[in-house]
């Protein structure tokens, strides 16, 4: 299954520098490259449900469940945005079975539910898994554990129109895409209560636990962009900032700070744990990482931010006579600085990632930073699971 | 695991569910008041958008979905707002289109009002080839100054527009410099003369023997076009070669290049994609950027 995937991996990479694409988003590959996915993530799903049925544990931890909803889902969805036919079994190019604002309507169900189910169900259980490992704490509420998992998965599945505001899509599609957003909101910081607030009677570790500061501050990106969306999804909010770099802001601070510092955390305890080491090779190391990558996000989302809305008012804005006041050229002109700090920005977090790499490498070599050892108790050495 | 034996949690007080996995357990907490009253509002909320709102599809007996109280469509709004605009445009435009050219640059209301249409439009359809500021790149004229391959009045710029350059439109301003190394009309040695030729003509520094040995093939292949003293003919399109203006560049290099290949350059042809209102506007704000002529 794992080569399987990587397969997948490199015929869809490839596929692109061919010029092989069936144009659409979070989409491109084409039939041939869907069929291997369905394969392989068919082997995953089988896998996964037959670790459940054979578990030792008795309960099915809430990790689970969202890790199941993850799977299944992503299945649904790849396997109902890539109904189409191909020219021929020889041919790579083939014509989906949805056209115009039917096709439009199962992408972007499927787009947003990738997001949705991937990066969202996926990562919470993820979350739920190393945030109470590392903190040594019990979850804070089951219940709403259970709540916030029904209420998600049963109200994001609605809210894919949210993406076709001012389109050909029907309006009351648009209301419905738009109103289930809404109610999106609290069923999505569910998890993050549940994440930030598991940490109540082990505060302290945020200051002496670089690695739960950087699962924390995952979880402080989740929950501003949970409600960020809904925001967005607001039709009038939306006029501004569709088609802008607001957007591309806003799922780079989920993407960066939300999936990618909940992965760092998860990386660092795994490493340790896997290796069986008492520690990580360098908590300064770890510190670095925090801040540049932090740092590094916030410019990059703060400059999307302004270039978003600097596009969307020049877009909009008209002259006395009706005239629009500035052509594309122009606006794209003006976002030469955002896109600087941009730059900047992606680089610093990509250097954050380095740091890390360089720091479990060591670790795994079960190296350890002497000078750190004298000034400096670890306090998460204990956190070696016993198994 | 049965909840026989409580496990109290020291810190928060509340018993566990007694589940464990994996080490993991968790609390028996209720839900936060605040985030199950924010829920309910937001369900609230969004109940009262779609009785306000177009809704619900597919109920018998209605055509569409319901309309909503506020009986909103976004479809009627950009139509509304359109044929506003086109109310408010509309006449300013009909009178562009009536006015002969010349007249609307006496009328200051009329001018004022084709300028700002001109400037809309180029930003929208000519500053990716001419420039934002119609300053122009290599191959691409610069519209600001007085040099001219077709005619700088209102009439010659307004057919430019219309009809383009070597765009493929029946009525197309059509001149084809011939590619004179590639087509083996001259030699290379000949380039070399002709090339060093339009050098001295322009007043730049170049190989006198070979520039005096150029100057019969240029009066026998090049004058047709560029003219006798190499001043340019507008009936060809054809570039003045004798001022420091170049479209492409006056160096040897580009020279040669220029003359052995020729160039072609094509400007699109506007007349079924723009109207003639938006046409006329941008002919009067071409004319006026700085090397407007009488016609
Ligand atoms: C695809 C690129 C392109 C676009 C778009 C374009 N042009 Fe051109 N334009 C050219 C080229 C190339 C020439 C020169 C052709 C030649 O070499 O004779 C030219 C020439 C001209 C000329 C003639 C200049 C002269 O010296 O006689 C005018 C006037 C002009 N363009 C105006 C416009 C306007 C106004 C627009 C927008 C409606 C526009 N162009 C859009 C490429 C373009
Ligand atoms: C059929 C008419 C015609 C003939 C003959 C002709 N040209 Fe041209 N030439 C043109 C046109 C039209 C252009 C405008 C550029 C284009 O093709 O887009 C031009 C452009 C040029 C340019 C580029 C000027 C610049 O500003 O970069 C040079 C140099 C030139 N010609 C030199 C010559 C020489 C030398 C000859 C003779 C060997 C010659 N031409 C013969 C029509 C002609």
């Amino acid at each position: 299954m794992f080569w399987g995937y990587q397969l997948f991996i490199v015929i869809a990479a490839t596929g692109y520098l061919a010029g092989i694409t069936q144009s659409k988003e979070y989409a491109e590959p084409e039939w041939y490259t869907d069929l291997w996915l369905t394969i392989v993530w068919v082997a995953y799903l089988l896998v996964f449900l037959g670790t459940i049925w054979k578990r030792k544990e008795p309960h099915i931890y809430v990790a689970n469940w969202f890790y199941l909803a993850f799977i299944l889902t992503i299945a649904v969805l790849h396997i109902t945005n890539n109904l189409a036919m191909p020219v021929s079994l020889t041919s790579v190019k083939s014509y989906s079975l949805f056209a115009g604002v039917q096709d439009a309507l199962t992408q972007w169900w499927y787009g947003h539910n990738a997001v949705g189910f991937f990066l969202t169900a996926g990562f919470l259980g993820i979350m739920y898994y190393f945030v109470p490992k590392r903190a040594e704490r019990p979850v804070y509420s089951y219940r709403l554990s259970i709540v916030h998992f029904w209420s998600l998965i049963f109200i994001y599945i609605w809210a894919g129109p949210h993406h076709l505001h001012y389109t050909a899509l029907p309006e009351w599609a648009q209301t419905l895409g738009m109103t289930f957003s809404i109610m999106l909101w609290m069923p999505s910081w569910g998890g993050m209560i549940n994440g930030l607030m598991t940490l109540s009677g082990a505060w302290d570790k945020l200051r002496t636990d670089p690695v739960i500061r950087m699962l924390v501050v995952s979880v402080a990106f989740y929950g501003m962009s949970t409600f960020e969306g809904p925001v967005m999804s607001v039709r009038a909010v939306n006029s501004l900032s569709h088609y802008t770099d607001w957007t591309i802001g806003h799922v780079h601070s989920g993407a960066l700070g939300w999936v990618g510092f909940v992965s760092f955390g998860a990386m660092y305890c795994l490493t340790q744990w896997l290796w069986k080491r008492p520690r990580l090779y360098s908590f300064a190391l770890v510190e670095w990482h925090f801040w540049i990558s932090t740092l590094g996000i916030l410019l990059y989302i703060t400059s999307m931010w302004t270039s978003g809305i600097m596009q969307g008012l020049m877009w909009r804005s008209y002259t006395d006579l009706g005239f629009l006041e500035f052509s594309f050229v122009e606006t794209v002109a003006r976002m030469h600085i955002p896109y600087i700090i941009r730059a900047v920005g992606g680089a610093m977090y990509l250097v954050g990632a380095l740091i890390m790499i360089y720091n479990l490498y060591r670790t795994a070599r079960g190296d350890v930073r002497v000078a750190e050892l004298k000034d400096q108790p670890a306090p998460a050495a204990a956190t070696v699971p016993a198994r | 695991m049965s909840g026989s034996k409580k496990d109290i949690d020291q810190v928060s007080g509340y018993e566990t569910t007694g589940h464990e996995w994996d080490g993991i357990k968790e609390l028996n907490r209720p839900l936060p008041r605040w985030w199950v009253w924010i829920f309910y509002a937001t369900i609230v909320w969004s109940i009262g958008y779609m009785i306000f709102m177009p809704a619900i599809p597919g109920l018998p007996g209605m055509a569409g979905a319901t309309p909503g109280l506020r009986n909103h469509s976004e479809r009627t709004n950009v139509a509304e707002a359109l044929s506003a605009a086109e109310a408010a445009r509309g006449p300013l435009f009909a009178k562009l289109a009536g006015a002969s050219l010349g007249s609307v640059e006496n009328d200051p209301e009329l001018l004022q009002f084709a300028l700002a249409a001109g400037r809309s439009a180029f930003g929208d359809n000519c500053a990716t080839c001419h420039g934002s500021g119609a300053q122009g790149f290599k191959g691409y004229p610069n519209l600001n100054d007085d040099v001219w391959l077709w005619g700088g009045g209102l009439s010659d710029i307004k057919q430019t527009l219309l009809y383009g350059i070597r765009s493929g439109h029946p009525d197309t301003r059509q001149s084809d410099m011939p590619a004179f190394g590639r087509d083996g009309i001259l030699s290379g040695a000949e380039i070399h003369a002709v090339v060093n030729h339009v050098l001295a003509l322009s007043g730049q520094e170049a190989d006198a023997a070979a520039a005096a040995g150029g100057r019969a093939i240029f009066a026998a292949q090049c004058a047709s076009c560029h003219g006798e003293a190499g001043k340019g003919l507008r009936e060809f399109g054809a570039p003045n070669l004798t001022d420091a203006e170049w479209l492409y560049g006056g160096d040897y290099e580009t020279l040669r290049e220029t003359v052995t290949n020729s160039r072609r350059g094509v400007m699109p042809y506007w007349a079924d994609r723009l109207d003639e209102g938006t046409i006329d506007a941008l002919a009067i704000y071409v004319h006026t950027l700085g090397g407007g002529e009488g016609s």
